[in-house]
């Protein structure tokens, strides 16, 4: 059964490290998954996301560090665990001449227990698909269904590395439906994005990783809620206009400024004072505004803050 | 949750085996491949290299009034000649084209003949004898020895014979290097190798699915092929038809395995093509499967034997042509059986799973 010891993390990584010839993918990294926990990687590509996740898989080997899953290591009950995970990798591809549900048939006959194929593939929703091709799924049905070749051992702690990425809006929301049923069922699931809107949405708890360390760890809520100043004002400016930075981060309210481009990305504790000033100081130096929006901060406001960086860069 | 019952179908094994049929039988291409190409071929090389009556000699004899009438009745009585008059230049001019394979003169009052052929064409030669033994007899020669012409026209001797073994070790070869290999490295392309080692799937179970697939295919692809040749073109086999059988086994294991090397670390499928055809190139042309592998000077011949397709179209013709035994086939068989454990043992070694 799923979360079988409450006490017992699901998951325990300590001082995790692994390079590739002269890159530094995972660089001491530690986490811990509770039992029932839905916990996100949430970081921009290439922050050793995928590492990590692949070495908790029993799929890459670390260089350091002590992985124990659901209690057992990797080397020593790789059978028993191989049972129990649920693995939904970054960009597997299932073969285009298979039926969805020979495709889902043939991974549930590796388990020696779990639902029957039926379930699985009513689970994910792709009744409808059961006897199509999967080359003729659509994105959002291809990720289903490697969902549902997860699914098939009934997994105690279910990986997903980037479930939703490149999909469409409307297919990504019913992936996190999906998801959420599956955190119902009380599995662990660690999942790894690069959008903070599916960590905020899905996650208990949140790691930020950025170059192979955690930089930040705690709930979507707590995370803003470290910012202090939890509104975030966006100033665009015409094309060419300067604004004196030193200045900006004297108005009263203001908490940090950063620069994109053209646009300005200012966290501000109250927003009724902060936008009366900062327009006053715009006004003061001259400087034309094209857009001005604000929001309430959110979990890339954290990455902003901790890296200067925005997630999606590059 | 329940537990479903693991009947026979819900076998890994089962179900892996079943997926490499899937895959196989829903590519029309690769059907066409194994299936269809070689019995085509078959019926071309078949129909371009079957047997004809043999043919009338053409001859031309250059007219010379009566003397020429005599040449030409004589030689027109039996049914190996078309004998025809021409004029000195006409005959000159055929001979060069090859329209006839000797032009014959009769000396007017002589009573003589003069044969005019190039020597270095045989069939002008043997226009030579055959005509000049018919005008010998014509002109009153008897032989002194009685002898009886017996024609012995044997299935096993002709081109088509020599070439269905050679088409099918070939298809064994290609459906073994192939199938394996274009699959294999197609799935670790798509990451799904790796996919599958991430569950409890065992690797070994895995390989094996492409075996059992392998063998059962080839019964089908060898039963098309020879079965083909046979009813149409009467080619025998006259081994034991066991020992056809386990010839063509062990050489689908054996070429399964050298497929199985080649696709063991190649990423992309572009990659994988070139090392494919780099290993089976020089088997297509030295391997003797249109012509005779005796035909490469003897400083090559020790590096053709050693490649495993000459092994196996040697005992495949020595099994259909010959009806040889175990005895005979052993040093082939050995060969192949080499190649095997070779290809196997190196290529679990260097096979990468992701």
């Amino acid at each position: 059964m799923p979360g079988t010891a409450a006490t017992a993390p699901s998951l325990l990584v300590r001082g995790l490290r692994k390079r590739y010839d002269d890159v530094i993918a995972v660089d001491g990294l530690d986490l811990e998954i509770r039992a029932g926990d839905c916990f996100g990687l949430l970081g921009p590509n290439g922050a050793g996301k995928t590492t990590t996740i692949e070495i908790c898989e029993g799929l890459t080997e670390p260089d350091e560090g002590e992985v124990v899953v659901l209690g057992l290591r990797w080397g020593e009950h790789d059978r028993e665990l191989r049972e129990r995970l649920g693995i939904s990798l970054q960009e597997t591809q299932f073969s285009e001449k298979l039926t969805v549900e020979e495709t889902v048939r043939l991974f549930r006959s590796f388990y020696r227990r779990g639902p029957s194929a039926e379930e699985v593939i009513g689970t994910v929703q792709l009744q409808e698909k059961r006897k199509g091709r999967v080359g003729q799924l659509s994105g959002g049905q291809r990720q289903r269904l490697a969902l549902a070749c997860a699914l098939v051992g009934d997994p105690a702690l279910l990986f997903l590395d980037e479930p939703t990425t490149g999909l469409d809006p409307q297919s990504r929301r019913q992936l996190w439906d999906l998801i959420e049923r599956f955190k119902a069922d009380g599995r662990a699931i660690l999942l790894t994005t690069h959008y903070m809107e599916e960590a905020e949405r899905l996650c208990d708890r949140v790691a930020i990783v950025d170059r192979g360390k955690v930089i930040a760890l705690g709930t979507p809520g707590e995370l803003v809620a470290s910012l202090s100043a939890e509104h975030v004002v966006e100033l665009t400016l015409a094309p060419g206009a300067a604004l004196d930075e030193e200045s900006l981060g004297r108005v009263e309210g203001v908490a940090a400024a950063h620069r994109r481009n053209d646009t300005w990305r200012i966290r501000v504790a109250e927003l009724h004072r902060a936008v009366p000033a900062l327009l006053a100081e715009l006004h003061r130096q001259g400087a034309q505004l094209t857009e001005l929006r604000t929001h309430s901060a959110t979990l890339e406001d954290v990455f902003v803050e901790l890296t200067g960086r925005h997630l999606r860069d590059e | 949750m329940t537990n479903e019952a693991r009947d026979w179908r819900g076998h890994p094994l089962v179900q892996l085996t079943l997926v490499r049929y899937r895959e196989f039988f829903r590519e029309p291409e690769a059907v066409f491949w194994v299936f269809v190409f070689p019995v085509l071929l078959t019926a071309g090389l078949g129909l371009a290299f079957r047997h004809q009556a043999p043919e009338r000699i053409p001859v031309a004899v250059v007219e010379r009034g009566t003397a020429s009438a005599t040449v030409i009745d004589a030689l027109a009585k039996g049914s190996d000649f078309l004998p025809r008059a021409l004029t000195d230049s006409a005959a000159a001019r055929a001979l060069r084209s090859g329209t006839v394979a000797l032009v014959v003169v009769p000396a007017g009052a002589a009573d003589s003949v003069e044969y005019r052929f190039d020597d270095e064409r045989p069939e002008s030669r043997t226009a030579r004898l055959l005509v000049n033994d018919a005008l010998q007899r014509a002109a009153g020669r008897s032989d002194r020895l009685p002898v009886t012409d017996r024609q012995v026209r044997e299935a096993g001797s002709r081109y088509v014979d020599f070439v269905v073994p050679g088409l099918l070790g070939m298809n064994l070869m290609g459906s073994g290097i192939w199938g394996l290999g274009f699959a294999i490295v197609d799935a670790r392309r798509k990451k799904l190798l790796k996919r599958l080692i991430a569950t409890p799937m065992s690797r070994t179970q895995y390989l094996a699915s492409f075996v059992l697939s392998r063998l059962t295919l080839l019964v089908l692809e060898v039963g098309a092929l020879l079965g083909f040749a046979f009813l149409v073109f009467g080619v025998p086999i006259r081994g034991a038809l066991p020992t056809l059988l386990a010839i063509c086994l062990l050489s689908a294991l054996s070429f399964g395995a050298l497929g199985l090397l080649i696709a063991s670390r190649a990423r992309t499928v572009e990659g994988v093509s070139g090392l494919m055809n780099l290993v089976m190139l020089p088997m297509w042309i030295f391997s003797g499967v249109f012509f005779s592998a005796s035909r490469f000077p003897d400083a090559l011949q020790p590096f053709i034997q050693a490649l495993p397709l000459t092994a196996v179209n040697d005992a495949l013709r020595a099994s259909m042509l010959e009806g040889a035994g175990w005895d005979r086939l052993a040093p082939e068989m050995a060969v192949i059986a080499a190649w095997l454990a070779v290809s196997f043992a190196l290529a679990v070694r260097l096979f990468r799973w992701r």
